[in-house]
């Protein structure tokens, strides 16, 4: 593993409504190794999906706005790039796989328009016509669709979910991206594929040792999927650390919350929750945004938002509870 | 091979609807109050005369042999004779529909360009100036009757400015080419006279932008609202993300998707141009047919009434038709719904 492949530093986003400004994101710290596999865990809303379109500059604006921060794609920001230079990372560079196939595909194109339109225009190497579509046949075969020529001639909705969800990953790898981000892919299909895709997913990234950060709100595919995980709590990241040590020794209250609250096989009633909801990003608490539902809330703790720092070997937390 | 179907079903469906309109209007004009043979002859024709101008139309008939005798002469392209002009009323609309026709075709040409350039570009630019502008004009455009925009017009490019003629389809000293189509600019173009072409557009403008305004901004506040609400979608941000340029994602893959609101609402736009042109007809002295059907009406010339209607019918099933084939080609879901035999 060698330096930082991307590195999100105190990324703010504001969204402009009707009633006011949403502070979205808080401060984000985020970063990627080359090779490694993040996972990116968080409750619905806490702002996942919102930091991931700020790396590939896609957030929609108005009314998204991002008021400060740096995103360092082989240290260089891609917040302060022309457009001309995110054009050519998109794709070849970091390339996402959204969270529903349906949507993200366009629904008056065929496949074969689609996928092969991304090939010509993210690959790495100018392509002859013939060996866009080639490609795209590849690419399809390899996520294990089958008859590849009747799904480029098909439209979205002559296919299933999941086959939906296949071409929208065969999409994000035709063009060998160096980063691929995945937005909880497997969240809107039946739960008997969720675990085909996933599988299929892990396999090809690991094959071709594709960064990759992995979105969900399951600990179990974190588990299963990352070597890293960042946890996300309104807008924040408060804590991240190597898998193995931060499953074995979660230190924010929120993050501890969390894998309580995941049912256990053994039994034992129904597995807690944490009290209290997600907070309104119109007039979000004072310092940290978790403290109104923290058993461990101190006085400073809703004066000033706790930085985010290592307290050990690569596991950072962003908690007043273990900075002096 | 499903588009063949698709058409073949639709063509049956528009004879029924004809038909049925057919029916409607004849009895519409019918049981409207007042003797249209007195008020064709005048208050002091003889009354032997009314007589026999009633028999003569078989309006002394009960009214289902009345319609028989109507409807085989429509199948055989007989719609009668005008109680005024006394003439084949199939003669009359020969004479007026092209006129009509051509200035609606060049108002649809006008609404459709502009309609879809400028409520594409406040949708791109949303909530910007541009925005503002195209949002306030297409406001104003909406809700102002056609006739005031003709008169307005008149006034001020015809009268002030003299930039363009103020009536009339050519003017005095150019020929009319040969009547091929009826439609000026179209024989003109057949025959390759360029000046009478000219002059004929020249003629057209007017009337032309007056009537196309009110559909134009409807077509602008609809594509508008569909380009920038698409502009949200996934599979938008997704084409972007995958490092399609800019300016393909824009022109094709948000703009296909777009138009498919847009084109329904155009298609019933510009029939209705036909039957609604009439006050900016009648402002630029245009022989055209929403004038002669109007006359018809108030003079309550029973022929001209039904083949007016019925030729109005039949421009709003062909269109929709067209409407219709064109939504299948751009969206895809609909298309494979109707190959479905759904």
């Amino acid at each position: 593993m060698g330096g930082a492949l991307l590195a999100i530093r105190d990324l703010f986003v504001e969204f402009k409504v009707y009633e006011g400004k949403l502070k979205v994101l808080n401060g984000v710290f985020l970063s990627v190794r080359e090779g490694q596999r993040v996972g990116l865990v968080g409750e619905a809303g806490c702002g996942k999906t919102t930091t991931m379109k700020c790396v590939l500059r896609i957030l929609p604006s108005p009314p998204g706005r991002i008021t400060k921060g740096e995103i360092l794609f082989r240290g260089e920001d891609i917040l302060r790039m022309p457009p001309r230079k995110v054009q050519r990372i998109r794709g070849r560079g970091i390339s996402m796989i959204f969270q529903d196939p349906t949507a993200a595909l366009n629904p008056v194109f065929t496949i074969g328009d689609q996928l092969m339109t991304v090939i010509r225009y993210g690959s790495h190497d100018s392509l002859t016509r013939r060996e866009v579509r080639q490609r795209a046949i590849k690419a399809l075969a390899e996520v294990q669709l089958p008859d590849p020529e009747r799904i480029m001639a098909s439209y979205p909705i002559q296919l299933s979910g999941g086959m939906r969800q296949r071409v929208c990953i065969a999409m994000a790898l035709a063009t060998e991206p160096e980063l691929l981000i995945a937005d909880e892919p497997t969240t809107n299909l039946d739960v008997t594929i969720q675990d085909q895709v996933l599988r299929l997913l892990n396999e090809l990234v690991v094959r071709r040792k594709t960064s990759v950060i992995f979105i969900t709100h399951s600990l179990g595919v974190v588990r299963e999927m990352a070597d890293w995980v960042y946890v996300m709590y309104a807008g924040n990241i408060i804590e991240g650390g190597p898998k193995g040590d931060l499953f074995r020794e979660p230190l924010h209250p929120y993050t501890r919350g969390l894998m309580r609250a995941v049912p256990k096989l053994t039994g034992g009633g129904i597995a807690e929750g944490i009290p209290g909801r997600i907070p309104d990003y119109l007039d979000p608490p004072p310092g940290c945004r978790f403290h109104p539902r923290c058993e461990h809330a101190m006085p400073r703790c809703s004066q000033k938002n706790p930085p985010f720092r290592p307290v050990r070997e690569g596991h950072e937390v962003a908690c007043f509870l273990y900075q002096e | 091979m499903g588009i063949l179907r698709f058409l073949a079903k639709r063509l049956l469906f528009s004879v029924f609807v004809l038909f049925g309109l057919s029916i409607l209007i004849f009895l519409i004009s019918r049981v409207l109050p007042g003797d249209p043979v007195r008020m064709a002859l005048g208050p002091r024709a003889p009354e032997w005369a009314v007589q026999n101008l009633r028999e003569q139309m078989h309006l002394d008939k009960p009214l289902p042999v009345q319609y028989y005798y109507w409807l085989v002469g429509a199948l055989h392209g007989d719609l009668g004779q005008s109680l005024f002009t006394r003439r084949a009323v199939i003669d009359d609309i020969k004479e007026f529909l092209p006129a009509t026709m051509e200035l609606a075709l060049f108002a649809g040409v006008i609404m459709a360009i502009f309609g879809i350039l400028f409520g594409a570009i406040a949708g791109r630019y949303n909530n910007t100036w541009v925005d503002n502008v195209v949002r306030v004009f297409s406001y104003i455009g909406v809700v102002t009757p056609s006739f005031v925009f003709a008169i307005l017009f008149l006034l001020l490019f015809g009268y002030l400015l003299g930039w363009f003629p103020t009536a009339g389809r050519l003017s005095p000293w150019v020929p009319r080419p040969p009547v091929i189509t009826g439609m000026v600019t179209v024989d003109a173009l057949l025959t390759g006279n360029w000046g009478a072409l000219g002059d004929a557009l020249w003629h057209m403008v007017l009337p032309a932008v007056a009537l196309a305004l009110g559909g134009m901004a409807q077509e602008a506040r609809i594509t508008r609202a569909t380009i920038s609400d698409n502009l949200k979608k996934d599979y938008i941000a997704s084409a972007k993300g995958f490092g399609v340029p800019e300016r393909l994602v824009m022109l094709k893959y948000l703009l296909k998707p777009s138009l498919i609101p847009t084109v329904s609402i155009l298609g019933l736009d510009f029939a209705s141009l036909l039957g609604n042109a009439f006050l900016v007809e009648l402002i630029f002295n245009w022989p055209g047919f929403s004038r002669y059907g109007i006359n018809a009406m108030l003079r309550k010339d029973l022929n001209a009434i039904a083949a007016v209607v019925m030729v109005l019918g039949v421009v709003f099933v062909t269109v929709n038709i067209i409407v219709d084939l064109v939504v299948a080609w751009l969206d895809p879901r609909i298309r494979l719904g109707a190959e479905r035999g759904k």
